[in-house]
This record gives C-alpha cells, structure tokens and sequence, in this order.
C-alpha cells in the first residue's frame, strides 16, 4: 500500500518514484529524473512531523485514558489530534496530486487519486473484521451482571447480514474508527476539489466556507446504522481538508505576510490561553465554579460532529503559533530523536491503521491481564514503539523498491509494478 | 529526646489505625468513599426541601433502565438501597423509593411518556436515569439533548423535583459505545434546568482508579454489582440530603 498521498517529503529518491509512479503516462516517460527531485526539493518536514505526533496521538487517545493521555492536546484546548490529521491529509494530498496533474493530466491523476481510495477503503473494511473478532470475544467471555444493559450493544451479532453490508456502505461504524471513512469521503471528492482550486483557489474556499455554514444552517448529515449520524460530519470536516489543501496550492504563501504579523501571534496566544482555561475546568472540577454561567450556556456544546467554530478557530490559532515557532529550517527537524515520529507521518495510512488495531489489541491485553499502571504504560510506549519500527521498515522498503525501480527504468523495465504496490 | 519523638511518631501511627479500624467496624460499608466535589451541585431541590421540612412523606421514583437493578436481587439495587439509608439518615420523614423501570427505551421514548408514568403517583423527586440505550443506539446527540430536555421539562411540570444520573462506566465496553457526547449533552440540560446531574459515571470512574472496585473484571457472580449499587447508593443519599440542604442533625 504505498502512498504516493503520503510522501510529501521522502528521501529524495523519492521525487523520482512518484514520477516514475505515474509512468502509465507518456508525458512523464520523458520527464527527467531531475526535474522531479526540483519539484520534490520542497520538502515540508513539519508536515511529515505533525502528522506523525497526531497518529501518535490518536493511538494513546484510544487506549483507556493513563498517564499519556495527559500528554495529547486534546486535554489543552477544543481541538485534537483530529483536526491536525484532516488538515495535513487536506494539504498533503493537494500538494502531490496537484504535482500529478500537472505532470500526467487531470484523468491520470484522478484515476490515481481513486485508486487511493480503495486502498484506504480496503484498510476500512480489514480494521472492521479485527473490530468484529474482539467484539465477538468479548460478548462470549463478558459475564458481568452490573452490566448486563451495556451488554445489549451485541444485539447486532444477532444480524450478522445487516451489520456486515451496513458495515461495507461505511454506515455502520465501530468506535473509534470513523476517521477513515471521513477520510474516504474526502479523497474521493479530491479530484474536484483540486480542479476548482485549479479554477479559482480564492472561491473554491469561499464555496467550501459556504457548505460550512450550509451544513449547521441546514443541517446537512449522512446517516448511520443502526441511527444517528456520521460521527465526522464530510459536509462540515471538508472545511479544513479544502484549507489545507488551499494552503498547498499556494494559500499559505499568500498568508504569510498574515501569519507573520505580531496581532495574529498575539490573538492566537490569547484564544490558545483562553481555551486552556476552559479545558482546565473539565478536568479539575473543583474549577468549574469559576466559570460564568453565562459562558457555559453560550459555549457548550462544543460540537465535534460538525466541527464547532471553536474547535476550529483553535486548530487556526495553534497552527499560526506552530508556523510561527518552528521555521522551516529548524535544525531539529533533522534530528533523529524526531526520525520515529517523521517516518511514521510519510505512512500515514499503513501507521493509522496499525494504531487503531494496537489500541484494540492494547485494550484487550489490559482487560485480560489486570496490571496496574505499569502495565499500562508499558503497552502504550510499546504501541508507539511498534508504530515507529512499522514507520522505518516500510520507508526502508520504500526506499530500496525505489532504487530496484529506477535500475529496472533505465533498462526499461515496468516501473509501475515495481513502485506501485507496496 | 530522640527515641522519644519517635515513640510519640509510632503512638499517633497507632492511635490513627485504630481509628480507621474503628471508623470501618462501625460503618460495615464497602471502602468507596466518592471525593466531596463530585457529589457537589449548586442547584437545588426545593419540594424535597419544603416536603421534609413540613413533615411530608418523600416519594422518590426512580425513573431507570436494566441498570437500575440487578437480576435476581432488586433488593440489593441501588434504589432500594437508597431507600434503606435515607430512612436510616432521616428518620423522622417517611420514605419510599419506587422504581419504574422502562428497558431499552431512549430518552425520547420515555421523555414521550413522562405524563402516562407519572399518573396517579405524586413524587417528590424523579431520579432520572438515562443516556445508556441512546449511547448503545448511538442516537444523534442533539436529538437526545433535546428529548432528556422535554422529559425534564415534562417532569417538572408534574410538580417533581428531578435529579439526572448518567450512564455507568463501562470499560469493558468502551471501546464499542461512544460515551462522551452523551454525559456532555445531559451536563448541558442540567444547567439549564438547574437540576443537579449525579455523575455516576464519573463517580464509577474514581472507584475503580483508586482500585476500590475491578471493573474491568469477568465476574459471574452478582457480588461484585450488589457492592456496587450499595455504594451508589450511599453516595446518591448524600446528594439528595446535600442538595436539599437537609443536615440530618437538624431531622432528629
């Protein structure tokens, strides 16, 4: 499952296979090997970065809370690991398929993007069958009589038919695994979301600014089985994925005069405080009294579902205090106590889906095994740990396909087959 | 001088065990003891208030799902036991505690049905608890912040005091049912009611922290939910005596 959409930034080898990648097409056969690394030459690290501490981040999130959990940021302001994930995938996905239609065309690009789709449709559907496994478990073994009412959530084993084709429709989700889907809805309106940016990026973004307000306005949904609604609203989430990828298709250079400015750094810092402040009254209630009543009743519900302003806002304001902190160039991006945490950012797909079946797994050795919070330390460091070595056997793999694949180039070989298919 | 200070050391030690000892031959009760800001809420009970302060009897309803009781032993349930203790604390009023159990029902279906349960019986004070099936089902949150709000509503039109209890925690389960929207949403209708939320998830989670219950454990046996619903119990009498203001010293 390799990911073209993944590597902004790999080695720099890697500019040469995404070209050769896109081999299918006769414009490419003659693009050199050297204009590719140009155009790759662009490497945004923190991107790779970020996206990494959000997998991350995501995993220990999906354990039962310890002592880690207090190290993710979504006990520090409204937004989450989430947020950053859409948001990099938004950007990262416009930058490397924007670079495909410009290499191949709009057709080859789309089919690629398409093929993409499936493959994280793919992961979808293998994550749901371990889902299923554990559940099964899990109602076979569970005897508690204290909760013998939570344990009607297995009533829908009894229809196994309904449950698996909901299941395959992405209606019927577990928990904990509605970001994929959320994820499969967005790459497959990519095509047109690039095309538009190609179009016009100041009104593709205004549109997709209008959809927003459309969706809590009207309120838009897709539904979900057994009922309810899609836990990631698509009609709202798509808002940061078109940001991130207004931003690679040059929004972001436009910015920076707004970015660099001292007002935005300040009001950023201020609303960052004033959202930790709120958090801190979750989660030390003995604070909640401090907060205006008035306040709350405005304020709460902070909606997740549709991506309430206020998440959103925060998402801006700490991504403004990250560009504004952390230069391109930092030296530490180089270092390699942030190699794990990069690697595991460029294979976004393949560490996503190894994180949630880590958290499956992490849960089920917690509750077989009643270990105290050593144990539970011990299973979350090993979960990134796996997730680290995972990240740099599939870039060293990565990285010696591509060199076998521009051997078999020169001679003339099929590239595709060799650089396609991880 | 030095042996002394330690002498005087090992007779507090001592003196404090014995203490504790005490205290804990004295109450029998299961080590669960909830911190004091979790069984705190500034909104008030005043029919309870006026209902014991006149010498009214208490009706409570408990107004539950599966998990108000436990099979083969509703007398060891939570409401049944809190029956116990609030005569036990308040022994010049009388209480009764009645359960209307209403399985695998949402908020909505019951909150349609406030008027039809509440005929012919006047309580005092509905205990409503709910949000389990509307989690199981994943209901919509907002659609259930909307019905837990009209069965409120629907409640104290009735002329009930009413307290919210939220779901139990679960972590064999939570991996499959999304909890949090729906205590957030019940949270959101307390305040705006000002009726008090007992935070019985919240209360749960502690215990097991703290090691006072296994929660995460297999058991068979009905043991291990009868501690339980004893504890929750103890601590929702305290609430309602807090809540209502009424000092069980001043009672005797």
């Amino acid at each position: 499952m390799t990911s073209v959409a993944d590597r902004i930034a790999g080695p720099p080898l890697a500019g040469t296979a995404d070209t050769i990648a896109a081999g299918a097409a006769a414009a490419s056969a003659a693009s050199p090997p050297a204009r590719a690394v140009s155009a790759g030459g662009e490497r945004e690290l923190r991107l790779d970065l970020f996206r990494g501490l959000a997998l991350w981040m995501i995993f220990i999130d999906h354990l039962p809370p310890n002592l880690l959990t207090w190290l993710t940021i979504r006990n520090y302001g409204f937004s989450d690991a989430t947020e950053i994930f859409i948001f990099i995938s938004g950007y990262t996905a416009a930058f490397v398929y924007g670079r495909a239609i410009r290499d191949s065309g709009f057709v080859v690009a789309a089919a690629r993007i398409l093929r993409r789709v499936w493959q994280i449709y793919v992961a979808h559907v293998f994550l749901f069958t371990i889902f299923l496994a554990e559940i099964s478990y899990v109602a076979t073994s569970f005897e508690n009589p204290l909760y013998s009412e939570e344990m009607g959530i297995m009533d829908f084993l009894k229809q196994p038919d309904v449950t698996i084709v909901e299941a395959l429709l992405l209606r019927f989700r577990p928990v904990n695994m509605d970001v994929l889907p959320l994820y499969i809805v967005l790459m497959l309106f990519l095509p047109l979301i690039l095309w538009l940016l190609k179009w016009r990026a100041d009104a593709t973004l205004a549109l997709s600014v209008l959809l927003y307000a459309a969706t809590w306005q009207y309120d838009l949904h897709l539904s979900a089985y057994p009922n309810g609604v899609w836990v990631f609203n698509p009609f709202a989430w798509q808002l940061l994925f078109v940001f991130g990828a207004w931003c690679a298709e040059g929004g972001a250079r436009r910015m920076s005069r707004i970015l660099s400015s001292r007002i935005t750094l300040g009001i950023s810092l201020a609303y960052l405080f004033a959202a930790f402040c709120v958090t801190l009254t979750w989660y030390v209630p003995q604070l909640s009294h401090l907060m205006p009543r008035w306040l709350e009743q405005w304020m709460y519900p902070i909606d997740k579902t549709d991506l309430d302003v206020l998440r959103f806002a925060h998402f801006l304001a700490l991504a403004a205090v990250t560009v504004r902190l952390l230069p391109k160039d930092w030296p530490g991006l180089k270092s390699p106590w942030l190699r794990p945490l990069i690697l595991c950012g460029q294979h976004s797909l393949e560490i996503f889906c190894l994180g949630v079946f880590l958290a499956f797994a992490g849960y089920f050795i917690l509750a077989e095994v009643s270990g105290g919070v050593v144990l539970h330390f011990i299973v979350s460091i090993s979960g990134i740990l796996i997730m680290s070595a995972a990240a740099w056997l599939f870039s060293w793999y990565k990285h010696s396909a591509d060199k076998s694949a521009s051997r078999i180039k020169s001679t003339g070989g099929n590239a595709d087959m060799a650089g396609g298919g991880l | 001088m030095r042996s002394n200070s330690r002498s005087v050391l090992g007779l507090m030690l001592m003196a404090g065990l014995l203490t504790a000892t005490f205290a804990r031959a004295e109450d029998a009760a299961p080590n669960c003891d909830v911190p004091a800001y979790l069984l705190q809420s500034e909104s008030p009970l005043p029919k309870v208030t006026d209902a014991v302060k006149s010498g009214h009897p208490l009706d409570i309803l408990v107004l539950g799902s599966r998990s108000s009781t436990i099979t083969m032993s509703e007398s060891s349930a939570y409401p049944g036991r809190l029956q116990a203790l609030l005569r036990e604390k308040l022994p010049a009023v009388t209480v009764n505690v009645t359960v209307e159990l209403q399985a695998k029902k949402t908020a909505a279906e019951v909150a349609g049905d406030v008027v039809k349960l509440l005929e012919g019986k006047k309580p005092t004070l509905v205990v409503w608890q709910t949000g389990t099936v509307d989690a199981m089902r994943s209901v919509d949150p907002d659609d259930f912040r909307g019905a837990v709000d009209d069965g409120v509503a629907a409640l104290q039109k009735a002329g009930a005091d009413v307290i919210l209890m939220n779901l139990q925690y679960s972590p064999r389960t939570e991996t499959m049912i999304s909890v949090p929207p729906y205590l957030d949403n019940m949270r959101v209708v307390a305040q705006q009611h000002d009726v008090p939320l007992f935070d019985r998830f919240a209360i749960m989670h502690q215990w097991n922290d703290s090691g006072d219950f296994d929660l995460f454990s297999a058991s068979h046996g009905p043991e291990l939910a009868k501690r339980v619903h004893d504890c929750l119990a103890r601590a929702l009498s305290k609430f309602v005596i807090d809540a209502a203001h009424l000092e069980p010293s001043q009672q005797n």
